[in-house]
């Protein structure tokens, strides 16, 4: 198996402050990782960098694309960027705004990336967005609905079916759960734990919830302060951490 | 026989940094070998470290010294320095784990949690499930339950679903941490058979098993885990 | 001679004798410099913008020539009459006008509408050059919201007026990001608004400012002419200009350009059609307008462009 994703020494720089530093790890095809750490870590600002939203200080980042070639972020013209963007990556957004357009119907948020990849077909445009609604479990009905009419949890779902429907090979998630209430939380995480098993995609996903990690994540790093300060695989950095840090956040844990 | 698991010389020390950096040593220079067709039962006095080290084995625990050989594949893979990735693809077709308690999926029905690792290993999902329901047929799980979470099953409900999920993909190595604890008599025989089956497909078991008979009805023999020395230090940081 | 429209003011310099480019202009002709009164009143430079502002705005015409549909930025005066009366369009009129053009001005394809007749008599008075309702005699048409049915000839130039020269400004308020979508020709969010009017109309019920992409590279409003006249746009012999005062942008599709109005496969671009001719004159295939002639409802359908309608009135008579 190789990797999808390189990263070595990344770092990413506020002024004389860094916003995250010497992050070294490999992404395989597939793989789930999540980010965890307070507010304030660096987690978002990595994720960021990472997903060349944001110009990386140091280090660099390179990526494989689905042909076998592999491109390095920092070098890659802003117009290959955002091929990458639309055809291999995706992103979902803590705030659905964020992420959907939502004054246009369901149906056209799930289709715009498929039109963005030249897809002029009406008809089938439509009957795949709304196989896409039924799998995200809003149901095809909903199909002409804008998503301001939805529900914060529809509107998660929304923004993975948008993100989805092209089959992308990495997905970067920004704390998809934050705004969501636990009850929703769940339904939405076991659907996301679905299609990410069923779709094969690799996931980047910055999360302060350490139960989340447990259900979705292979792996896991740990950030405080800018820095990865543990890492490894999550069943083994919940139940034996090693880090200072990492020990005080798990004992953090409520236990329900 | 092949050998599967070999594990050499390991240690383990837990450091409390929450506790001023106390640190406890559980497993000192531990090295323990298990062939094809084999199952060993870890013994010991409790805290002796028998659970620490069916952990560790399984790259839950981390250990600071020592190798932890797994055979995958004709292949000798490293535990304790593996990859991630590579843990998982081990665990994933040729390491198994049966604990006591089920970590409970949200939504996931007790049928689909059961069929997942066949699903993971590539079977198809229909199969898996018919594979996955002759299982808890065996273990006695009303088929009425099969479609429901099993958030809301009894402790002992529970615990057979997981032993399910850990049993139905035939993989060569099984850790098994107490597996029979407070089922009843009738289940109790359930599982050992699951285990002598397991042996005769040729997988290497390594188990707590507390309850005696269980122990003798399936262990080939005994392993005691050497007590590590319990001296406790501060570090001064 | 009406090719070359940036060499024009330098002609008519010449034929006022060497007289500075910057100097005054009057409408009354020469000797309306003796009135003294009259002069006072009148003293404009040709075309009313001073020359500078002229240079500044050909220069963003060629760079537009040059790429076609792309939004040239030009640093838009303050005219005589209110954004959204056709600001942008007459400082390319202006920029473009010389002595021996013949202009017609048309709104919404009437040559005497307020904004069509205001527009004409105000460059009457600024450069006193001809005027004309005939399509085929104008050299320069200035339009708001239609291309003459009178097919346009090589040499003739037509000045669109536009209020929002960005077609995917409705779906995306950031400029940042609008002109880095064209940059990267990422026009795939354009079909979103056409997906949403199918889902919403059963059709791509867009009928006016239909956007377009020009020679298979930037994407454009074509100003909200109705889509009848898109296929007007393609290959057109005229040079097209396009001018938003408001916006400060300025854009042009250049003669024999291709020009593509955006569709689905299965719903493929359709301009519009009446059961009825023009009850005026008796076309059958131009743009009708919907003219209620009394309270009970009455109704009757005429030409849009009225120089086209006459003159078919004319040659039946």
């Amino acid at each position: 198996m190789k990797p999808i994703l390189q990263v070595k020494q990344l770092a990413k720089r506020y002024g004389d402050r860094y916003g995250c530093r010497d992050v070294n790890f490999e992404l395989y095809e597939g793989e789930v990782l999540c980010i965890v750490g307070e507010s304030g870590s660096g987690k978002s600002t990595l994720l960021a960098t990472l997903a060349g939203r944001l110009a990386a200080d140091e280090g660099e980042v390179t990526f494989r694309d689905a042909n076998g070639d592999w491109h390095e972020l920092s070098t890659l013209a802003e117009a290959e960027r955002r091929r990458l963007a639309r055809t291999e990556w995706g992103f979902v957004t803590q705030h659905a705004r964020d992420g959907l357009r939502m004054g246009v119907s369901a149906g056209a948020n799930v289709s715009e990336r498929l039109m963005a990849l030249g897809h002029r077909h009406y008809g089938q445009l439509r009957a795949t967005a709304a196989e896409w609604l039924e799998k995200v479990e809003i149901g095809a009905e909903r199909l002409d609905d804008p998503p301001s009419r939805f529900s914060g949890g529809m509107q998660q779902r929304l923004q993975i079916a948008r993100n989805l429907v092209t089959r992308p090979r990495l997905v970067f998630m920004d704390e998809p759960t934050g705004g969501l209430d636990v009850s929703v939380q769940a339904r939405f995480l076991d659907l996301l734990r679905r299609l990410v098993h069923e779709s094969g995609v690799a996931v980047i996903m910055v999360t302060h919830d350490l139960g989340v990690a447990r259900l979705l994540a292979h792996r896991t790093l740990v950030m405080q302060q800018g820095r990865v300060v543990e890492a490894g695989l999550t069943d083994q950095i919940l139940d034996d951490p090693q880090h200072p840090y990492t020990q005080l956040l798990v004992s953090s844990i409520v236990q329900a | 026989m092949t050998l599967l698991i070999a594990a050499r010389q390991l240690s383990k020390t837990f450091v409390l940094h929450q506790q001023d950096g106390l640190e406890l040593p559980v497993l000192a220079d531990v090295s323990l070998e298990v062939h094809a067709g084999e199952c060993v039962a870890l013994t010991g006095p409790s805290g002796a470290g028998k659970s620490t080290l069916l952990k560790a084995l399984y790259a839950n625990y981390l250990v600071q010294h020592g190798t932890l050989n797994i055979l995958r594949h004709g292949r000798w893979i490293d535990m304790a320095r593996a990859a991630p990735h590579e843990i998982v693809a081990v665990r994933r077709d040729t390491l198994g784990y049966v604990s006591q308690f089920l970590r409970v999926i949200p939504r996931v029905s007790a049928l689909d949690i059961v069929a997942e690792p066949l699903i993971e290993q590539g079977e198809e999902r229909e199969t898996a499930r018919e594979r996955a329901g002759a299982l808890l047929e065996r273990l006695n799980i009303a088929e009425r339950l099969w479609n429901l979470p099993p958030a809301t099953f009894s402790g002992g409900e529970q615990q057979r679903v997981n032993i399910a999920r850990g049993l139905v993909a035939p993989r060569p190595v099984l850790l098994l941490d107490e597996p029979t604890a407070s089922l009843d008599a009738a289940n109790r025989a359930v599982v050992v058979e699951l285990m002598r089956e397991a042996k005769a497909r040729g997988a290497a078991l390594v188990g707590i098993f507390h309850d005696e008979a269980t122990r003798d009805a399936i262990a080939d023999r005994l392993f005691t885990v050497p007590l590590a020395r319990r001296h406790t230090k501060e570090i001064a940081t | 001679m009406k090719h070359s429209t940036s060499c024009k003011p330098q002609t008519g310099l010449h034929r006022e004798g060497g007289r500075a480019a910057t100097g005054p202009y009057s409408p009354y002709g020469e000797e309306a410099h003796s009135d003294a009164d009259k002069a006072s009143n009148w003293r404009y430079n040709f075309g009313y913008l001073d020359e500078n502002t002229k240079r500044m705005l050909r220069r963003g015409l060629l760079k537009a020539v040059a790429i076609p549909g792309y939004q040239v930025p030009f640093g838009s005066r303050e005219m005589p009459l209110p954004y959204g009366w056709g600001t942008g369009g007459i400082q390319l009129t202006a920029s473009l006008i010389g002595r021996q053009d013949v202009l017609k001005v048309i709104d919404q394809g009437a040559d005497d509408t307020t904004n069509a007749v205001n527009i004409r008599r105000f460059f009457g008075r600024v450069c006193g050059v001809d005027t004309t309702e005939k399509s085929a005699d104008a050299t320069l048409i200035q339009t708001r919201h239609r291309i003459p049915e009178t097919p346009l000839k090589a040499g003739q130039i037509v000045v669109f007026q536009v209020p929002e020269p960005e077609p995917l400004r409705l779906l995306e308020a950031s400029e940042v990001e609008t002109r880095k979508l064209h940059a990267h020709q990422e026009y795939g969010l354009m079909h979103v608004k056409l997906y949403e009017d199918i889902a919403r109309f059963g059709h791509i019920a867009t009928s006016y400012d239909y956007p377009v992409r020009v020679n298979g590279r930037y994407l454009a409003s074509p100003s909200p002419i109705p889509k009848f006249d898109n296929p007007k746009l393609h290959q057109s012999p005229a040079l097209l200009l396009f001018g938003a005062g408001r916006e400060k942008r300025l854009y042009a599709i250049p003669p024999y350009t291709d020009v593509d109005s955006l569709a689905f496969d299965d719903h493929p671009f359709e301009i519009q059609a009446w059961d009825t001719s023009c009850a005026l004159c008796g076309s059958h295939d131009s743009y009708l307008d919907e003219i209620v002639t009394d309270d009970a409802g009455s109704r009757m359908f005429v030409c849009s462009d009225t120089d086209y309608c006459t003159s078919r009135r004319e040659d039946a008579r």
